[in-house]
């Protein structure tokens, strides 16, 4: 491994001021992606600046107003069994426990987990292949390469990778805030536009800026998560990266879609929002299967598959439109 | 060579609790808690497979809780209680899991058998908490340890590969120490 230094930091401000002054420090929470990064040489920080002792970001709670404020440093672990998270959002329960392993969901913090960088495997390689993410410059081996894991949706030929978290895909659909806390001010981010589409500039993942810190994810009050769900496919049943999965969240009046949240895991650089279907699903009684597959293809027009990866498209519409019947099932 | 004479410079000393006796030594920063265990302590229990968190044999306990040696810095633990798979018998007894693997014949070649006890010990325990898995039919009802099924235990060991397919006796005898717990 690269060789680094390693500082305990038990104030924020004093976290935010060590990373906003030194180009090569990184955060360090779980660090079960960044030293996975680090081994691969996909990233070579100097300095770690181990957060794990910052007071009160831990903590998952229920915030006055009926939000959720879940602290980034919450392990994974911790908020998938809490039982306030799973009686009023059981899809990011389900989003937690359908990741990773349990040894790995009691280290992984958080805010590291919406910071994971992608699985794509010319990316991750340790012989440094061509990939734009990792050498800006040096080309896309995924585009014209083994591509049937990458984006169906807003990639560009810079770049093809998918976002691998599956809670991300979970907050997406809530209408989550992601809080960060840098150098001048603490400001508040829509989750959708957290992370960033790959465009000419796929090493950015997010728009995490030198100096910020992830201090909580926020779901808002007013978000109905009761009847949700979160249905992951992947290759092998358990602790496997998605190949589509789909949060969803509804609201039923009577039989009758009143509203519906759609986002899409493994699709896309980010947690992809199905917009034109939730507008379409509208006032679509739950039972109507054709009207409601219907609705849902409105989101695919603009579905654009690689050489390996057509089957994504079909595969995701039918994993939205379960996980749609079984979160109604929930109402 | 200037890397090697970075990192003897950056050598930090850390001291923790390992399988009930404090112990103290010198590291570098990027040395993992894995390599830390067996180089510095002589704990050679906690394996070094994939050493990449995919394969679970360097499983050990932190505060009590199963993580993997391998995807940590020592550094980061110092001050907390480590226990790895040679902490775990008491008085010549060997723990329930111990003894429960030997009775069901839950290894071949053995060597990711040390990460699937301290995996399955620590599971136990998150089931008896009440702490659900994907397998649970239902996250928001509340998770008995009764409820700890062939099909949770084998989705909530995912994380331990066993290369011999030794899988149906692993499960047996997590069941029945489950049951003995």
């Amino acid at each position: 491994m690269h060789p680094f230094t390693l500082s305990r930091i038990s104030d924020s401000s004093a976290a935010i001021v060590a990373h906003a002054r030194d180009p090569h420090a990184a955060f360090i929470a779980g660090g079960t992606d960044l030293i996975g990064l680090i081994k691969d040489r996909a990233t070579r920080p100097d300095r770690l600046l181990d957060i794990n002792g910052l007071p009160g970001m831990a903590a998952i709670e229920i915030l006055p107003d009926g939000g959720l404020r879940i602290g980034a440093l919450a392990r994974m672990s911790d908020v998938a069994a809490d039982m306030e998270v799973r009686h009023r959002y059981p899809v990011i329960a389900e989003s937690l426990l359908f990741a990773a392993s349990g040894q790995l969901r009691n280290m992984a913090s958080m805010g590291g987990n919406i910071m994971q960088r992608t699985r794509c495997a010319y990316f991750r390689d340790e012989d440094d292949l061509p990939c734009n993410k990792r050498r800006p410059g040096s080309g896309c081996a995924a585009l014209y390469g083994v591509n049937r894991n990458h984006a169906i949706f807003g990639w560009s030929d810079n770049c093809v990778a998918t976002h691998p978290s599956d809670v991300a895909v979970a907050f997406a659909a809530l209408d989550a805030n992601v809080i960060i806390r840098g150098p001048d001010r603490e400001r508040s981010i829509p989750f959708t536009d957290f992370h960033c589409l790959p465009g000419h500039t796929p090493e950015r993942d997010n728009v995490i800026e030198r100096g910020d810190l992830i201090v909580a994810v926020e779901v808002p009050a007013r978000i109905e998560g009761r009847a949700s769900h979160y249905l992951k496919v992947r290759d092998r049943q358990s602790y496997e990266f998605a190949l589509v999965s789909a949060a969803v969240a509804v609201a039923i009046d009577g039989k009758r879609i009143e509203s519906a949240r759609l986002a899409l895991g493994g699709v896309a650089h980010k947690p992809w929002r199905l917009r034109a279907a939730e507008e379409a699903l509208r006032a679509i009684p739950l039972n109507e299967t054709d009207k409601l597959k219907l609705a849902i293809r409105r989101s695919f027009t603009d579905a654009r598959p690689l050489t390996h990866n057509a089957f994504k498209v079909e595969l995701a519409q039918r994993v939205v439109l379960r996980a749609l019947q079984i979160a109604g099932a929930r109402a | 060579m200037i890397s090697t004479q970075t990192s003897q410079a950056l050598t930090v000393q850390v001291n923790m609790n390992v399988n009930g006796e404090a112990r103290s030594f010198a590291v570098e920063p990027r040395t993992t808690l894995l390599d830390a265990l067996r180089n510095e302590l002589g704990l050679t229990g906690p394996k070094k497979s994939c050493d990449r968190g995919e394969c679970g044999s360097c499983t050990v306990h932190i505060d009590g809780r199963r993580v993997l040696s391998c995807m940590t810095l020592a550094a980061m633990h110092a001050g907390q209680q480590i226990t790895t798979i040679e902490g775990l018998e008491r008085d010549g007894q060997l723990h329930p899991v111990q003894q429960a693997f030997i009775e069901y014949d839950g290894f071949q070649c053995g060597f990711c058998t040390s990460g699937q006890i301290m995996s399955a010990i620590a599971m136990i325990r998150e089931a008896q908490a009440g702490w659900p898995s994907a397998a649970t039919e239902d996250v928001t009802k509340a998770f008995r340890g009764a409820d700890l099924s062939e099909a949770e235990i084998r989705e909530r060991m995912s994380g331990n590969l066993c290369r011999c397919s030794c899988y149906p006796n692993i499960v047996d005898a997590i069941a029945e120490a489950a049951r003995r717990t």
